[in-house]
């Protein structure tokens, strides 16, 4: 029996992936590293579908966000365990390392930046949506594009709610960092808890050419994008993903 | 072949299968997707326009819609994104009337919405009853973020080809894959058979 090729997509396009790491991000995420052999890389933004399946042959799938650029055949997931969800607690909290799970992919053709794309670029999270946004800007790292203007803009509602907070303190980034708290600040914050407002944004590229980038629950990207519009922003440069 | 998945048993109701197509699960919620910013499209500057292969045109203002005979569909929706919904109850008027608005021999239809949306399906697919242009769910005014002032409800196919924010219909002879689908999704898009990316069958 041969391998099989790389870059090719097994058969009905389900590759085999062993868990090899899983992280604490919040109190209900986590990162989670698949050894996908064959995985044929992906864009920055683009997600997965992830499956399991029960002894008795049930299964159930589910998409999560890619968290980094492509790195050989190793993908990196960022889950938040849903209430009551059937399958994030169960990727979250039970499967063990070195066991398998199958997954799909890459997806999504339309929620992607890579370095190649030039102009500002203006990144705004809510919660967890900060997933997929994380992949674009570690992209951007690690190309050193560092001429166009870039920002991140994270709104979560307590400080314990912050994804990557080490990585997105770190010093020699050259991006606008912003952390938003919407519910509880933390203390010694001057900006007192509420929701993204207008003033959040100031300073942050605001031409017509910038790309927006929008993730998290669909309140906070309705909220999100109908105030990057009243600054400016064409709709057809503000690009959406929505979960719950 | 190594067990997949230890210890995974599942949750969801086995019991659903005819309903349910597969990969799919129930929701309860409505969730919404959509690629941009949520377009508010006033009714009173609102129309709807079917174009035939030909260039010939007929219009519909919201009135002139609102005044057409109206259907009750009842169906279950099934979203690629794997949540299905059971009975949802809408409000609008069949594509079949409107279709009729012009003459056509075209193999393919076009929905174009206010934001630049666009979707495909074969002309067969929105006549013969299975097809509204609808502005009410659950007996309210469609609500702009699930696709209002009207949407297309093409329940027979994933969700994203019943466009929200819909201004009109364009037949075409040859096939012209949409938003979706020249981003990485199935040209048809059946359910039943799992037809969500450009790689399934």
């Amino acid at each position: 029996m041969s391998a099989p090729k790389t870059g090719r997509s097994p058969s009905g396009g389900w590759w085999r992936a062993r868990l090899t790491s899983r992280d604490g991000q919040t109190t209900t995420g986590r990162t989670l590293r698949f050894e996908v052999p064959g995985w044929p890389g992906h864009r920055p933004g683009q997600h997965l579908d992830v499956r399991l399946t029960a002894d008795d042959g049930y299964q159930a799938v589910r998409s999560y966000s890619l968290a980094a650029p492509a790195a050989g055949e190793t993908v990196e997931l960022g889950v938040q365990t849903a209430p009551d969800g059937e399958v994030s607690p169960y990727l979250n909290d039970v499967l063990p390392i070195g066991a398998e799970a199958e997954v799909k992919g890459p997806l999504g053709g339309w929620f992607v930046w890579t370095p190649e794309t030039r102009g500002p670029l203006l990144l705004v999270a809510g919660g967890c949506g900060v997933v997929p946004l994380m992949a674009m800007l570690r992209a951007r790292r690690a190309a050193g594009t560092l001429v166009d203007p870039c920002a991140l803009v994270c709104s979560v509602r307590a400080p314990g709610e912050l994804w990557y907070a080490k990585e997105l303190a770190d010093p020699t980034g050259t991006e606008d960092l912003r952390v938003l708290y919407t519910r509880q600040a933390p203390p010694g914050e001057e900006r007192p808890a509420h929701r993204l407002a207008p003033d959040d944004l100031e300073g942050l590229p605001a031409s017509p050419e910038t790309r927006c980038y929008v993730c998290g629950p669909t309140g906070f990207v309705e909220h999100a994008a109908a105030l990057l519009q009243s600054r400016g922003h064409p709709p057809g440069s503000i690009r959406t993903e929505r979960f719950g | 072949m190594a067990s997949l998945s230890p210890g995974f048993h599942g949750r969801g109701s086995r019991s659903l299968v005819e309903r349910l197509p597969p990969g799919q699960y129930p929701t309860e919620s409505f969730p919404v997707l959509s690629a941009g910013p949520t377009p508010h499209v006033p009714t009173d500057t609102w129309s709807f326009t079917v174009t035939s292969e030909n260039g010939e045109s007929r219009s519909w203002t919201w009135d002139e819609m609102r005044a057409l005979p109206q259907e009750q569909p009842v169906v279950d929706i099934h979203c690629v994104t794997r949540w299905s919904k059971f009975d949802t109850r809408w409000e609008g008027v069949s594509l079949d009337v409107l279709a009729a608005g012009v003459e056509t021999s075209a193999g393919f239809v076009v929905a174009e919405s206010f934001d630049g949306y666009t979707t495909n399906v074969p002309r067969a697919d929105v006549t013969g009853g299975r097809a509204w242009l609808v502005h009410s769910f659950d007996g309210y005014p469609l609500s702009p973020d699930h696709g209002g002032p009207a949407r297309l409800l093409i329940p027979h196919l994933y969700f994203w080809k019943s466009a929200k924010w819909v201004k009109g219909l364009r037949f075409t002879t040859e096939d012209e894959p949409g938003f979706w689908e020249r981003a990485g999704y199935h040209d048809y898009g059946d359910p039943w058979r799992e037809q969500r990316y450009w790689n399934d069958a």
